[in-house]
């Protein structure tokens, strides 16, 4: 997330909205943002119902066996129609700024 | 007469100490996370010097110290590799397969959830965008800080 947050400007300068999901309360998000200085929003899937719908549940594997998301990314154009995904097998890898918007140029250049 | 001291047993096992803990500050750069050579670096070196300070200690006992605690660290050092593999290669990739996530071609599914202000928003919110519709949106999924 913090790779993010260094290159919205990038990410604002080609239109892209960048947000995040996760089970956290809006008051966790709330204390994150402030403290790691996020201007994206994060939002908050308590019972992960939004995480269940995309099927990035990653079961029992939060705070005393609490479901959770994996990590995963989606971009998604603007007719709302997935263009590119990232599920990773690594908890610990995630999708790099530079991937997204490497996505992005390749369906842009696809006649978008 | 007082035995030398066998700083490569020490100086090995810090390093290899070091090799496992120092994970959580290589994680912040791709680079160093996505294959852990940097630790597999330290456990290396570290490795190195705990053999060379057990030769020193078995070959020359009469002028090194080291036989017995040099043995533990390195038992040590041993355990701490495995556990720290254990985790890289096994524990971070127990990911669920996540086989019915949207597909590339698919509409995204609808939602309306709060964001970190307590506002709801919704996909549709944010294809639309404050000051009209983005090129893109950028979904990102994380297991949270709790």
């Amino acid at each position: 997330m913090r790779s993010f947050q260094h290159r919205l400007s990038e990410f604002d300068a080609r239109g892209v909205r960048v947000v995040g999901i996760s089970v956290d309360p809006p008051d966790v998000n709330k204390r994150h943002s402030q403290k790691l200085g996020y201007t994206f929003p994060l939002l908050s899937d308590p019972d992960a119902k939004v995480i269940r719908r995309y099927d990035v549940l990653h079961p029992g594997a939060g705070p005393k066996g609490a479901d959770i998301a994996r990590p995963a990314e989606f971009l998604l154009d603007s007719d709302g129609i997935v263009r590119w995904v990232n599920l990773t097998d690594n908890i610990a890898v995630r999708a790099r700024p530079e991937q997204v918007l490497e996505a992005l140029n390749q369906f842009s250049s696809a006649g978008q | 007469m007082k035995r030398k001291w066998n700083w490569p047993i020490w100086v090995g096992f810090v390093l290899a100490v070091a090799g496992l803990f120092s994970y959580e500050f290589f994680a912040q750069f791709p680079i160093t996370r996505d294959f852990p050579w940097a630790n597999f670096l330290l456990f290396g070196i570290g490795g190195a010097l705990l053999i060379a300070g057990l030769f020193r200690a078995f070959g020359r006992p009469q002028v090194y110290r080291g036989k017995i605690f040099g043995s533990i660290f390195a038992a040590i050092a041993v355990l701490l590799v495995a556990f720290f593999s254990y985790v890289i290669f096994y524990v971070l990739h127990q990911v669920p397969a996540s086989a019915g996530a949207p597909h590339v071609g698919q509409k995204a599914p609808d939602f309306l959830l709060l964001d970190q202000n307590g506002k709801p928003v919704g996909l549709g919110d944010l294809l639309r965008g404050p000051s009209g519709p983005p090129k893109a949106v950028a979904l990102i999924f994380y297991r949270g800080f709790w």
